[in-house]
């Protein structure tokens, strides 16, 4: 659907299977942000002048349909940040570092991306917490019952992906919101791997703060966003100081802070990114994410069925819910795979996927990963089918 | 070398390694590739004695490339002065890199002369070569 908005797509002859890693974007998005390189350049929240209340109105803007786009309560609760590690980064260090006490216990899985994984390392290296998983079903999937049994009077944080960028599962959110609330637990989501195919009611989930990324919805690089409850925003520390986040300071070292959310985007953001992510909500809702989410689920079920015709192919997720599906052909390494589907310009990724924890449980250290996006379509897949099937002649046209 | 011989010799490097084999004994240098790469995971086990290039093993996952150049690596540097092994290396490196390089020193290490044309794999080639020259640069 919609393949004639993506330059991308109708310039150059590919098939792009990559969407985990970062999506195309749509000519509105390309073009919002060269209008404001062309018509409105300016800074925002600075000048006195028609041109920068501009981008102050647009940039404010994209704040509130963020707002909308998650169903949060208040534009307050969403902080622009370079992304989703610098958005779990900022909870992690500006919130739970000044949370946490020795001996607290933080739950986690392991089939997290690094960049919900690591910043707990380094907080339980700095607080002397204790780090705690949860332990998978048989299919990789998370349950309120394994949870259940992790959790102590000690807990105080769940940290986990909305769907996994590897397995592609999603996890119950609401339900364990409910259940960690009843336990006094903060709840924090990675939503990278969702925000483009799922609909996400912050209110509705309950949860105390979710982060994402534009660029893995059609949107640029270089914008995330937090969200978090206004309450647990009050008490978090900023990482960055500097311009804009401040409301005067003096020479004895006083700093007078601006109020959220601005208290958190010191330093000049990417403006030009923001505002075109701006267009990339509008263009989201303007297609529907229930069509999307359709279109999608179509598509998975259809490449599902195409590769388990293949005998010489191993899944890893067939009981994926998201359109992510990982695989290799067998006794090929997943990197040469990728190579070989190259050279028919096709995109897949190759590897761990950043996922490197998740060895230990699927017993297998790289593989091959297509995830799907609105644009993919049934004729790209039997495409790849076809050049699959051909793979006996691999090392020819590698090599 | 025609096309054919030298994906051949890749594929049969890559097929039936030479000297892949882990090693449990100390008088090895273990070197992992891991923290230069995100997919290819090599093992060196290297063996020194009086500046001499003793044994090298390795094992480990990762593509075509990798495992047959590791393979033809080994057959090159065993047996070496440290002296010689670092002029083989830096040969070899020059001619990744498309620098002028000697080609009879290195024998078979030469079919990977046209690497460079496909840059997503200059550091699946390069890997275990680079292992082994900080290590020798070190000694």
């Amino acid at each position: 659907m919609n393949r004639n908005d993506f330059p991308l797509i109708t310039n150059n002859n590919i098939i792009y299977f990559d969407n985990g890693a970062t999506t195309l974007k749509p000519r509105c998005v390309i073009n919002e942000i060269t209008k404001y390189y062309e018509s409105y350049s300016t800074n925002a929240h600075r000048g006195d002048y028609k041109l920068s209340h501009i981008t102050d109105k647009l940039y404010e803007e994209t704040r509130n349909k963020v707002k909308d786009f998650i169903n949060a309560k208040n534009s307050k609760e969403i902080i622009f940040t370079k992304g989703t590690t610098e958005s779990l980064n900022l909870v992690a260090f500006g919130y739970f570092l000044n949370q946490l006490s020795p001996k607290d216990e933080i739950i986690l899985t392991k089939s997290e991306h690094a960049s919900n994984l690591l910043p707990w390392y380094i907080l339980k290296k700095k607080l002397n917490i204790v780090i705690k998983y949860i332990e998978l079903d048989s299919n990789y999937h998370v349950s309120i019952k394994q949870i259940e049994k992790i959790i102590t009077d000690k807990t105080k944080v769940i940290s986990l992906a909305h769907i996994t960028n590897v397995i592609g599962d999603i996890r119950p959110i609401k339900e364990i919101v409910k259940l960690a609330h009843q336990h006094n637990i903060k709840v924090v989501v990675d939503a990278a791997q969702s925000i483009a195919h799922e609909i996400i009611d912050v209110t509705d989930l309950d949860v105390d703060f979710l982060a994402f990324s534009a660029h893995k919805m059609y949107g640029p690089t270089g914008v995330g966003i937090l969200y978090a409850k206004e309450e647990l925003l009050q008490n978090t520390q900023p990482l960055n100081y500097g311009g804009g986040m401040n409301s005067n300071f003096f020479e004895d070292g006083i700093i007078n802070y601006k109020d959220i959310p601005t208290i958190f985007e010191a330093g000049t953001p990417d403006i030009a990114s923001i505002l075109g992510f701006g267009a990339t909500i509008d263009f989201i809702n303007k297609i529907g994410m229930i069509n999307i989410k359709k279109h999608e689920q179509d598509l998975k079920n259809y490449l599902l069925k195409k590769l388990k015709e293949l005998d010489f192919i191993t899944i890893y997720n067939e009981e994926a819910d998201a359109p992510i599906i990982a695989f290799n052909i067998n006794n090929v390494f997943s990197q040469d795979t990728a190579i070989y589907l190259d050279k028919y310009n096709i995109c897949v990724r190759a590897g761990n996927h950043c996922a490197k924890i998740l060895k230990s449980l699927i017993s297998i250290n790289n593989t091959c990963r297509i995830s799907l996006a609105l644009y993919n379509t049934k004729d790209e897949i039997d495409l790849l089918i076809n050049v699959l099937k051909n793979y006996k002649n691999i090392y020819q046209e590698i090599l | 070398m025609n096309e054919d011989i030298k994906r051949q010799i890749i594929i049969d490097n890559y097929q039936n390694p030479a000297n892949y084999q882990t090693i449990k004994d100390n008088t090895y240098i273990s070197l992992n590739s891991n923290n230069e790469s995100c997919i290819d995971n090599i093992n060196l086990f290297v063996k020194l004695e009086n500046n001499l290039i003793k044994d090298i093993k390795f094992n480990g996952e990762a593509c075509v490339i990798c495992i047959s150049t590791t393979s033809i690596m080994t057959k090159l540097l065993i047996g070496k002065t440290i002296k010689e092994a670092k002029n083989i290396i830096n040969n070899y490196l020059s001619m990744i890199n498309e620098q002028p390089y000697n080609k009879d020193i290195l024998e078979d290490a030469c079919i990977y002369n046209s690497i460079a044309k496909q840059p997503s794999r200059i550091k699946c080639a390069t890997i275990t070569w680079n292992s082994i020259n900080n290590l020798l640069n070190n000694k």
